[in-house]
């Protein structure tokens, strides 16, 4: 794929990003004008529909943007390093242990006491479950290990995030499992996204120096370490890039599952399979995926708390199956 | 051997019944059911509650069920209380049910009432069954007094109350909840919406039907994530302009005349509202 083209399809990308961020924010239970809705949204007008405009749904766009950019990118980093396209943070098991340190920080108390210990427990969480999939997976990641490795970690991860809320003395606890499984973005406020925020640019800002690497790896590790690339450094901003992307955005969102599975899929092809240039594709594509589904669940159905990751799994996991009945082709 | 006890057992268990005229070992294992027989029984005729009847943070009568036996609600441990008749509600385990059955233990189940009149039924169902239907019918007389007394709002223009507790829950009219707002004399804003008996209402959708009272639902120990909302800054704003009061939610859960106690406190709202409409 050629230059120009590649900058026509991030641009086409951008746009709707734009556009369906635009729609989030103008998209909502009360039914507000959009000449209100953006008068209020930048302090005109009534003072409770400001409130609205300002305080609940700003922020909602705002992390379905960054949960998903978050999400699209780290699952482009995991499938490039990895050299595996099942590689994504929800199969292997990066965001249930996220939401098991945010859960813990959460049910400690420690999140109210200090805001800030969500995303980093979420984080050491996510951290956890990298560098342990690493070590079981193995430095190929051949595709079985890494599936097993990944629904091991899940299921710990997920058994052990019930047991905290089971152990709780709040009766709402327990109804938090859906919460952590399914993720949503309804009801936050500013506050999530200014603790979430630091956190995931962290991540972004050790991953796009990764880009190039990537892109030598591709010709396999032996291949790209004789072109100069440093492995460990490499395995080292990996794992944590992701891990704080990861975690940053499970702390406010929950797991929300496929997102860095098929946004990578997509445009792979359209940018020519180079990792380099997946990286801010599969972002924008994340992004688009996650702001077009919070706009859904506020369609379908707008009193019923609508869970994120039941439509982000209705996309996704028709592809996961597209993806295995593929790969079973290539592996012996 | 054997037969000569079984023979014996079943003498008592015949017996029983002709000595007195209600059931002498009473065992409820449901919260509601803990709370009617309470106010129903005869001293000494309730040998056990369930364990929740002593949590004050969902008993609305823990201090008066301080000193009966508690239980968990487990058939073997019903059992071995060897009761005469064992109330039961309708979410009880079926398992728990049919086993107490098959054990040839007295089941009587009342079903969760979410309206005066079920809560007026339950009352004289619950007198019935342990044979003291003129206390239940002197409850129910006191609990009419009392409803009438309190009952003193407008039939049109009344004021609108929001419920949101954790998870942005809101109860609407076809939940007990709901019928304390509707007996305090306040439109509910979860009908507007057509919850029927409650649904999520978003802050945004809570926020722009301008209610004129807010009902939280209380705190509870420990941290949740569901209980966030209750401290978003959205709600928060509103709340310095609208008044808002906290449930004591033993009183919400269990249709029995401590229903009172709620439809009262929020009658006092509404009394204090700037403009009484």
């Amino acid at each position: 794929m050629t230059r120009p083209r590649y900058c026509l399809l991030l641009a086409g990308l951008g746009l709707l990003v734009g556009l369906l961020f635009l729609a989030s924010l103008l998209t909502g239970p009360a039914g507000i004008g959009i000449g209100r809705s953006l008068a209020a949204l930048f302090g005109g007008g009534d003072e409770v529909l400001g409130l609205v405009m300002r305080e609940i749904r700003l922020p909602r766009a705002i992390l379905g943007l960054a949960v998903g950019a978050a999400l699209g990118v780290s699952g482009a980093a995991l499938q490039g390093f990895l050299r595996n396209p099942l590689a994504e943070p929800g199969l292997i098991g990066t965001s249930a242990s996220a939401a098991l340190g945010a859960v813990i920080a959460i049910h400690t108390g420690l999140a109210a006491a200090f805001p800030l210990a969500l995303p980093f427990a979420a984080l050491a969480g996510a951290l956890a479950s990298v560098a342990l999939l690493l070590v079981l997976a193995g430095p190929r990641a051949m595709t079985l290990s890494l599936i097993l490795a990944g629904i091991a970690i899940s299921a710990l991860a997920g058994a052990a995030t019930s047991l905290v809320l089971n152990l709780s003395p709040n009766p709402f606890a327990a109804n938090e499992i859906v919460f952590w499984m399914m993720g949503s973005l309804a009801d936050r406020s500013m506050l999530h996204v200014w603790i979430a925020l630091p956190v995931m640019a962290l991540g972004l800002a050790m991953l796009l120096p990764t880009a190039g690497s990537l892109d030598a790896l591709t010709l396999g590790e032996d291949a790209g370490a004789s072109m100069g690339v440093d492995l460990g450094r490499l395995r080292l901003l990996l794992v944590g890039g992701t891990a704080a992307l990861v975690g940053g955005a499970t702390a406010v969102a929950g797991s929300i599952g496929f997102v860095g599975l098929v946004a990578p899929h997509v445009l792979r092809r359209a940018v020519g399979s180079r990792p380099s240039r997946l990286l801010p594709a599969s972002a924008l594509g994340g992004a688009a995926m996650v702001l077009g589904a919070d706009i859904a669940v506020r369609l379908i159905m707008p009193d019923r708390d609508l869970k994120l990751g039941v439509l982000t799994a209705l996309v996704g996991a028709p592809f996961f199956l597209h993806l295995i009945v593929k790969t079973r082709g290539d592996t012996p | 051997m054997v037969g000569r006890w079984l023979a014996v057992l079943a003498a008592i268990g015949i017996a029983m019944p002709a000595l007195a005229e209600g059931p002498e070992r009473v065992v409820s294992i449901n919260l509601c059911t803990d709370q009617l027989a309470m106010m129903i029984a005869a001293p000494g005729q309730l040998v056990s509650v369930s364990r929740h009847a002593l949590d004050p943070s969902m008993s609305a009568m823990a201090d008066e069920a301080r000193g009966l036996s508690a239980n968990s609600g487990t058939a073997e441990e019903i059992f071995l209380l060897r009761p005469d008749l064992v109330l039961a509600g309708s979410f009880t385990n079926p398992i728990t049910l049919a086993m107490l059955e098959r054990l040839g233990v007295p089941v009587e189940v009342f079903p969760a009432e979410e309206t005066v009149e079920g809560i007026r039924d339950n009352m004289r169902r619950m007198g019935k069954a342990l044979g003291r239907e003129a206390e239940a019918g002197a409850a129910i007389t006191a609990f009419d007094a009392e409803l009438a007394r309190l009952d003193d709002a407008p039939a049109t223009a009344r004021p609108r109350a929001a419920l949101y507790a954790a998870n942005g829950y809101s109860s609407g009219s076809q939940s007990l909840a709901g019928q304390i707002v509707a007996l305090a004399g306040f439109d509910n804003i979860a009908d507007e919406m057509g919850f029927g008996a409650g649904g999520h209402l978003s802050l945004e959708s809570l926020l722009l039907s301008h209610p004129d009272l807010l009902v939280e639902g209380r705190r509870y120990p420990g941290h949740s994530r569901a209980e966030e909302p209750l401290d978003h800054p959205a709600l928060r704003a509103l709340t310095r302009s609208v008044p808002s009061v906290r449930t004591n939610d033993p009183d919400w859960v269990c249709g029995t005349p401590r229903i009172l106690r709620a439809v009262s406190q929020l009658r006092d709202a509404r009394l204090a509202l700037p403009e009484a409409k």
